[in-house]
Parts: structure tokens; sequence; C-alpha cells
């Protein structure tokens, strides 16, 4: 059962055995789980319903972190102690400043604009004609992979030069072309080519901001609007007092997600330009420190910097669920 | 089995059944249950007596990890087919082109494969300091000592251990062109490095931009110029200085080295040069590496300096020969009678010392293997010297091959694959990148040296 | 024990009645409305578009030529597909969708079922150290899921696990739990209370009130989660190259593809069809549970 299975038929037995294990295991928590009732319990129960995920957690998460942490108090091949150089190198060589300028434009445009471009289809598509199929056009980059995604755009980007009888084979060029333009070399100049990287990461995030938000606008009860309209609020009001204040919490699931998303990304910048012409973002440069140059410890600082990136995100997240907590 | 693997009688065995002027004309095997129908693959008929001293294997694995993946990986796999059909072992084999950074990651966390195929001295160095890479068999070490030049022993040797016999071969110091163009225009190939810019120069005459470059490839772009950087530093400094250079005896970004990328941003950063078919200067940066030679076939391109394996980029159908649509040329030395040649290879590094393990490490590094390798493939070669140029079928595997078995051949494996990984996989590919956008070249040489680990 | 009556408050969706996106909308008046959302309709569609076009076109033409001058110049081929399905010369993507299948489905049905437990109890049981270790949780979505091959394998590798479907069913489930946790707890939270207390006072114990009160309210949103999952299990390369470490035996259809365009090629060609095949299932799985998905985040943020 715990072999490598080599048939199909095998396989599925493998997986169903999987299947039917883990629910044995459930099952246990639940039987153990509801032999408690009552408030009294209530500590053995959560603990009981919480028990494989800590245990899950703690193996697979938190020992790795932990051991990162340790590790970016070391050198590159992890043997001596250098304490908080790694650190100073990333907030002092050019080139990881670099990376840390990438990195806040990033998280400061991504989830903003995926959110805004989001809920502006959102609402101009609701209760039209064929309502689904046109979200269904902008969910679909969710379902391509982020390598996909990346194919998809260097052939929106792909340049070729302004002689002879060669041909554009990027759109963005040949559109420019058309318009009367020479082509250009998109992905060369920074710091617009991480933006032109951003976009491809809007575009697959969109899809997911629209359809959560679409989601919330409909959920918003009748009555609200009925009573602001009595009111006589105007349509610009009615966006701005009555369903932002309403999608408040879906709005900000949207915005965390995709922030958190988008500081791990690593894969597009990877695949479309490998971290050049000052491209990197921090989970890249880990990813490269770490795997390809052999630089343990400083890979391991960047991996703690985004750790550390992500602790204002929780924190406003903490605010939100304490103050609806208060209502 | 395979207990006798280290006896006297062992070694002869060897000597006598694998070693030198093995023939094809290898007889049935007992096995006839291959229903092999690819017909110039070795497989169909085979003398398992060679064989024999490898001893029984059957049901027994070897695991294979390599980065070489569809198509070439099938003559691979074709060409361990009479090892496992006469000793009955099953060779597993993996292809991924993440091999790079999965088979550190497998070695450290102690999942490595039983034989890995590892492109580079300085990935080697890296997984024999993980601690799991095992020392090769003494057999592998004697026929190393035999079949190949003595750098490719050094190639594989860390700390005084050696690891394991070169697989495949390949030369970087080729340039790329189209003889029909060559005869209609009345050019020669070149046979000094002054020549070729004399060439450079005519063909500027003629209203061509000759030479065309591409150094995108993903996360490792920027190894053509480092290639192209390499290529001048052996040629303008010599072999010696290479080494010391390499070796990081010499700093990076000393007179030699300066001099060298110098020399080489006199073809590539020069607009009236480059680049042919793809744009100015800075489309180097962004052409990959696969795209930048194929102007040849356009005709807007005379020119393309990238290595043997190259043909395979290729459109099928094209006509890679002497007479052909494209073909290559050496890139010359400074002098008619230097032969500097840049080039790069595989080893076979094991990671378990079971006796099966060793018999199939063994195998590889015979010229039994090297032989059968070669009839299956295109665009393979090896620096096995005993590999017979009869068996490789399309000329530019018999140019290069050519090449590396020259006496006056000096070989040198490319230097980015050697040095440490912080720079050779690194820095190195980054700056040269950031140099041809226009970045300056003391900058650039004063960076890398600076990224060299301490 | 009372029985607990199954109450599904799901908020009806009234098509009829003017919405506030709807009057937010006439504010931008219509044509202009229907304008906006038309450019962003075809900007979103069109690179896919494109690629999809490029899949039918033979390799020489997609070097030289734009997508668009297929409408022009019309020429065709299946080629790209044959070379990425067929088993002889091409990838032979069969077995590798096997192996995705059975990768996916336990990837996607373990975090599932656990975070619903744990998001349960994070929202619904008072308990020491409930805040602390929801914020732990959290904060975890931000572990680089590299940190963590070189322990996990080496973990694996001692349990006698290597190579094997459960080091990348274990992985997956846990790399997605800390994301599914955050959203199904925000879900959970705006169940209204009352719902919960009722089923109190009649007796019902933890079990019976997640069984009973909180699946069929949660249904939609588990169907949500799980198709996040989905994608990005099936979309999955990084966990699969690491831990599946066994060849074809257990490689899934990404890995194929991703070795497609051969040792030092492109190969736009083929990775043009290939990415087609593997979206195909993602994109069907989504079409086809679109209304759960919609109806689960709808019910998440009921309250506001």
């Amino acid at each position: 059962m715990f072999d490598t299975a080599d048939t199909t038929a095998e396989k599925f037995t493998q997986m169903f055995a999987a299947i039917l294990l883990f629910a044995a295991v459930v099952g246990i928590i639940l039987f153990i789980a509801g032999r408690f009732g009552g408030r009294r319990g209530d500590k053995i129960v959560a603990y009981s319903y919480l028990a494989p995920t800590l245990l899950m957690l703690l193996v697979g998460l938190v020992y790795p972190g932990v051991r990162t942490i340790y590790q970016s108090f070391f050198d590159a091949a992890g043997s001596a102690f250098i304490g908080m150089d790694n650190y100073k190198t990333i907030f002092t060589d050019s080139d990881q400043l670099t990376v840390l300028r990438n990195t806040v434009f990033w998280v400061v445009v991504t989830p903003f604009v995926a959110t805004a471009v989001g809920l502006l289809y959102a609402i101009l598509v609701d209760k039209a004609k064929m309502e689904s199929f046109a979200k269904a056009l902008v969910f679909l980059p969710m379902a391509i992979s982020f390598v996909g995604a990346s194919i998809i755009w260097k052939f929106v980007y792909e340049f070729r030069p302004d002689q002879g009888n060669v041909k554009q084979i990027g759109l963005l060029n040949q559109v420019l072309v058309w318009l009367g333009g020479s082509p250009q070399q998109w992905l060369v100049d920074s710091p617009l080519n991480t933006f032109l990287l951003i976009v491809v990461m809007i575009w697959i995030q969109a899809g997911f901001a629209m359809t959560v938000l679409s989601a919330a606008i409909k959920a918003i009860p009748d009555d609200i609007i009925e009573a602001a309209r009595l009111d006589g609020v105007g349509p610009w009001g009615m966006f701005r007092f009555v369903t932002l204040p309403a999608i408040r919490p879906a709005v900000v699931v949207v915005l965390t997600t995709i922030g958190i998303g988008t500081l791990k990304v690593f894969d597009i910048v990877r695949t479309m330009t490998g971290g050049q012409f000052d491209t990197s973002v921090i989970a890249n440069e880990f990813y490269s420190q770490s795997f390809r140059s052999d630089n343990q410890g400083l890979g391991s600082a960047l991996a703690v910097l985004l750790f550390l990136l992500v602790i204002p995100i929780v924190a406003y997240n903490i605010r939100q669920i304490r103050s609806s907590e208060a209502l | 089995m395979f207990g006798q693997s280290n006896s006297p009688r062992f070694r002869s065995a060897l000597a006598g059944t694998l070693g030198i002027g093995l023939v094809f004309g290898l007889a049935a095997c007992g096995g006839s249950d291959d229903s092999d129908d690819d017909s110039n693959t070795a497989a169909q008929s085979i003398d398992c007596a060679q064989f024999s001293s490898f001893g029984d294997l059957k049901g027994k694995t070897v695991s294979v990890y390599t980065g070489i993946v569809t198509p070439e990986d099938k003559a691979y796999k074709d060409s361990y087919k009479p090892f496992e059909q006469c000793t009955g072992v099953t060779i597993k084999y993996e292809g991924d082109k993440a091999f790079e950074t999965q088979i550190l990651v497998r070695a450290k966390a102690g999942n490595p494969p039983d034989l890995a195929i590892v492109p580079q001295p300085g990935l080697l160095q890296q997984l024999v300091a993980t601690g799991k890479a095992v020392e090769a068999p003494a057999e592998v070490a004697a026929n190393v000592d035999k079949f190949w030049d003595k750098n490719w022993k050094e190639y594989a040797t860390v700390n005084g251990k050696f690891y394991g016999a070169p697989s495949g071969a390949s030369v970087k110091s080729l340039v790329w062109y189209s003889p029909s163009e060559f005869k209609d225009a009345g050019y020669t190939v070149p046979t000094t490095l002054d020549e070729l810019k004399t060439l450079t120069d005519k063909m500027v005459a003629d209203k061509k931009k000759p030479w065309c470059a591409g150094i995108s490839s993903g996360e490792a772009t920027g190894w053509p110029l480092t290639d192209w950087h390499e290529d001048m530093m052996l040629r303008l400094s010599g072999p010696e200085t290479f080494d010391k250079w390499v070796k990081h005896e010499i700093p990076f970004n000393g007179p030699e080295s300066t001099a060298a990328l110098d020399a080489v941003g006199g073809y590539l950063k020069n607009p009236a040069y480059v680049n042919g078919g793809l744009g100015d200067v800075k489309s180097i940066a962004t052409t990959t590496f696969q795209d930048a030679g194929l102007p040849i076939l356009e005709g807007t391109c005379s020119l393309h300096r990238q290595a043997s394996f190259y043909a395979a980029n290729f459109p099928k159908g094209t006509k890679v020969a002497e007479d052909g649509d494209v073909f290559a040329f050496y890139l010359p030395g400074k002098t008619a009678t230097d032969k500097p040649v840049l080039g790069g290879g595989e080893f076979n590094v094991a990671f378990a010392d079971r006796p099966e393990v060793k018999a199939f490490q063994t195998y590889l590094s015979t010229d039994t293997w090297a032989n059968i390798k070669a009839k299956a493939s295109q665009g393979w070669v090896s620096a096995n010297k005993k590999i017979d140029p009869n068996n490789l079928s399309n000329p530019i595997d018999k140019l290069a091959a050519t090449i590396l078995l020259d006496p006056n051949t000096v070989f040198r494996f490319d230097g980015s694959d050697q040095m440490p990984a912080a720079v050779g996989s690194n820095a190195y590919w980054k700056q040269t990148t950031s140099w041809i956008t226009g970045q300056d070249t003391k900058v650039t040489v004063d960076n890398i040296e600076k990224a060299w680990p301490k | 024990m009372t029985t607990v009556t199954p109450v599904t408050t799901t908020p009806p969706l009234t098509p009829d009645k003017p919405n506030a996106a709807a009057v937010a909308k006439k504010k931008l008046t219509s044509p202009w409305a229907s304008l906006a959302a038309l450019v962003i309709a075809v900007l979103w569609t069109l690179p896919t578009f494109g690629l999809l076009v490029s899949s039918f076109r033979p390799e020489r033409a997609i070097k030289t030529t734009g997508w668009w001058t297929f409408f022009s110049d019309p020429t065709f081929t299946m080629d790209n597909y044959k070379a990425v399905l067929d088993a002889e010369s091409g990838a032979g993507l069969g077995s590798f969708f096997v192996n995705s299948l059975v990768i996916t489905i336990p990837s996607v049905l373990i975090p599932l079922c656990l975070a619903a437990l744990a998001a349960y109890a994070f929202a619904w049981i008072k308990f020491p150290g409930r805040n602390i270790l929801f914020l732990i949780i959290f904060a975890l979505q931000i572990v680089p899921l590299q940190v963590t091959l070189i322990p996990l394998l080496t973990l694996y590798v001692d349990a006698g696990l290597a190579n094997t479907f459960w080091t990348i069913w274990i992985s997956h489930a846990i790399f997605g739990l800390p994301l599914a946790i955050y959203l199904l707890h925000n879900f959970m939270r705006e169940i209204p209370a009352t719902l919960l207390e009722a089923a109190r006072v009649d007796g019902a114990g933890h079990v019976s009130i997640f069984f009973r009160v909180l699946l069929p309210l949660l249904r939609p949103a588990l169907a949500a989660f799980g198709i996040f999952q989905f994608l990005w299990v099936w979309n999955d390369l990084l966990v699969a190259l690491t831990f599946a470490g066994g060849g074809d035996a257990v490689a899934p259809i990404t890995v194929a593809l991703a070795n497609l365009s051969g040792t030092r090629g492109t190969a736009w060609h083929l990775l043009s069809a290939g990415a087609f095949v593997s979206i195909l299932v993602p994109v069907t799985i989504f079409l086809l549970l679109q209304r759960y998905f919609v109806r689960g985040l709808l019910a998440g943020s009921v309250k506001g």
C-alpha cells in the first residue's frame, strides 16, 4: 500500500485506500469529539478537531520555517555563524535593493489593481445577458498555471526587429506597428519591465477578485438598497455608501489572498525574464540564491524577509476580525 | 554476482572484452523477447559474451536521473539495452529538465538516484559536498585513464577522489554559417582570429549584418555570452592562464579577463556587426539562444557562434552538412597552429555502491558503450578516444569528434561550469547580460569578482 | 437528542429587483458600461485565444508570423496535438493524466475536510490559545514552499514513503491547509450565531451541529475552496518534481509538459498544444462547479 504503484488499477486502488484511511482518521476524531457534549468538553473537542491540522502544519511548515530562520544567520555553506550579515547584504547590496524595490511595486500594485478591475467588471456584467459566460472569460486565466500564463504573455511581448521582411509575432508590438510606431523590446527596460510582468499577475488574479466580489454584491440585502433609494441616494453614493461598506469583508479577503499570492510569486519572473534586467523579486531571488547560487544563508534570509513582510497583512486582518467581533 | 569486481581477473576480463577494438558484428543475444523495431540501434543483435564479466544481475534495478529529456533520451535508453538484456538488470531512466536543482534537493534529503548524469564539474563538486556521492570503482578509473585525455579525469576529481566517467561531450568553439552563402560570395573559412575579423568586415562592406546572437535562456539567461568570453580568454591568454582564471588564482577583473570581454564586445557590441535578422545590440539580450542562429537560414545573418548541440535547433528538413543549408567551422585560434577548444560534457556520478550500480557505471565508461551510443544518436559525441567516427551518422557530430580527437587540440572544459555556483551560475550570467544591454566592461568584471565567494 | 432541522438560509438570489451593483451601473450609462466590459473581456481573452490559434499552426509559421495572420493566410495542422498526445514519439500524456487525477483527488479532499474541522473549532468553540493559533496558521501561508522541500523529503525518505503518491498527497494537504482554514473560517464566522445557539439549546453536540447545521451551509464554500485547491494541485510542478521522483510511475501531466520542449529547445508549438491539453480539465471543472462556487462565496459574505 505504501509502495510505488505501477498500473492504473493499482494507482486508483492506492488512492481509494488513502481516502478510506483518511476517512477513518476523521471518523475517530469525530467519535472522540462526540463523547464530549456540552460546554465542558469544548476544549477537548476543539483540540481534537485541530489535532491533525496542527500536527501536519508543525511538521510540514513550522519546522522547516524555524530551520530557515536558523539558517539565515549562517554563511553560504551553512557552516559558520555570521549573525546578521545576510540581512545586511539584502539591505545594502545594490542588486538586492533592486529586488526589494521590485517587490514593493508588485505588492502595492497587484492586489489593488486586480481587485479594482475585478470589482469594476463584476459591477459591469452584473445582470447582463450571458453574465456567467462573461465571467467565465475573465476567470479563465485562473485555470492556467503560472508557467502557462507566462508562455501566453511571452507571445504578447515578443519582439522582432524592424527590418526587411521580418514580421512581428508579438501582439503588443504588432499593434504598435499598426499604429505606426516601431517595435520595442518590452522586457529589457527597467522599471517598465517589472510593470509588464505585474500585468500578467493581475491578468491571472482579476478573475478571482471578480468572482468573490460579484458574489458579495449579490448578497447585499435588498431592503438596504431599497431604503437607500427611497432616501434619494444617487448611483455613485449607492456604490460609495452602500455597496462598498457591505462588501468590505469580501474586499479584505480578496486583497489579503492576492497580496500573499503576489509575495510568493516567482514562476512568472523566472519564466519570462529569469530575473534579469532588474526584474527579480524576493521570492525569485530566494529561489536562485538557495537552489542555483548555492548560497543557503542568503536564500534563507530572503525567505525570512518574505515572512516578515506578511506581518502587516496579518495585523490588518486581526484588526478586521476584532472590529467585526465587536459589532 | 559482482563479487569478483575487485579481482584482477575481472579487470583483465574488462580490458579484454570491452577494451580496444571492439567491433560491432555482435551476434545474437540469448533473449528473444525484444521486439525493438529500431534498426539503427545495437539492440537487435548482441554478443553477450562481452558482458559476461558483469555477472548475472537478474532482478536488480539501477535508477538513472538526468537532465536529458525527449527526444535525446531515446538514444540513451537504447544504448542501455544490450547491457540490460545480457545481464538481466533493469535500468530505470528518469529525464527531468529541472535536474540541476532537483538533484541537489534529492541528494541533500537522502533520496538520490543510483546514478546521475551530471553536466557540470561545479555541480559534481556540490554533489560530492552533500556526502552522498560515491567514489567511482577502480575499473572505471582504469577505463578513464585509458580512453580519455587526462584533463577529463581531473574535472571529475574532488579532493583527490575520482567520481565518475565522462559521458557525452560537446564542442563549443564553433561558428555556424551557410556554406552556399560562402560559396556565392566567395568567402573562405578563416583560420586565425585576424582572418575572422577581416571576413566580418568584408561582410559589412557587402552591406550585411554578419553576426547574430541571442542569450535568453530562462533563469540561465546570459550563458552564451560567458561561452564567448571564455573562448576569447582561451585564445588571447592561452590555456594555462585560462586554468588559473577559472580556479581564481588570478582575479576575474584582471587585465586578461578584461581584454577578453572587450574582444567579445568588439563583435557583439558593435552595431555594424550585430544583430543580423534580430534587431540591434540590445536584442541579443532578449533573443532566445535557440532562435539566435536561425536567421542564417533566412539569409539575414552570416555567422553565429554556438556549440555543436545547436544542430538540433534547426527546423526539420534543414540539411546540416558541409554542402548543406548550414554548417559550422572551428572558431579559429590566434594563429593557425593554435587549436584551443572550449567544450562541455557530462559525468556519470553514482550514489550507491551496489554491485549492479558499479557494473553499470563500468559499462558506461567503456568504448563499447560509447560506440553503441554513438550509433544510436544524432547530435552526440564523446571525448572517448576509441570512438569510431564512422559510427557518427551526421556531419556535425563527425566534425566535433574530429576536433575532439585531434592530437593538436588543447581542450578546456567550460569555465563557468567549474566556477563556484555563486559566480558560474549566477553573477557571471547576470553581469554579462547587463553588459550587453549597456553596462561598462570594467563594472562588469568588477562585479563578478566581487561575487566570488570568499 | 432532538433533531435539528436543517436550516438552509442561503440568501435567495433576487434576479428581478435591482440591486446595488445595478444601481451603481446606471451611473456609467449603459453603452459606456457595455464598452468597458467588452474591453476588459477582450483584454482577458485575447492572449489565451492567440495561444489557442498558435497551437493549430505549423512550427515554422509560429516562429515567423503572428497568430493573427492565421485569419488572412490560414495554415492549419493537428501535428502539435499529435506530437503531444502520441505515446510513441511524443509525451504520451495518457498515463500522466491518470497520475494527475490520482494525485489531485486526495490532495483536494484531505485538506478540505481537515480545514473544515479546524475552521469550525476556530470559529465556534472557545478554547485557550484560539486567537494566537489562528494567527500563526494564517501567517504560515507565506512560508515559501521551497524551504520545506529538503526537510520534508528527508522525513519521507526516513518513513520509507519516498517516490510514492503518499508524499505528494501529504505535501499538498499541508500546503493547502493555511489558506483553506483562513477562507473557511471567514465564511463560518458569517453564519448567524443564533442558528448555532438554537441547536445547542436543543442539546446538540459539536459533532451534530457540525454535520446538521453547518455542513449544508458549508457545501458551497467547500466547493469554492475545492476548486482553488484543485487548480493549484493540478497546475503544480514544484511539489510533483521534488516528491514524485519515481519517473513516469507517479509524475503528473505538468512534469511531462515541462519536459516536452526537449533538452535544449523551446518548442513553442508543442508547449501551446500541451498547455491546452492541460487546461482542459480545470476549465471544465470550473464551468461545471461555477454555480456552487458563486453561491459559496456569496454565502460567505452574508453579513457585511
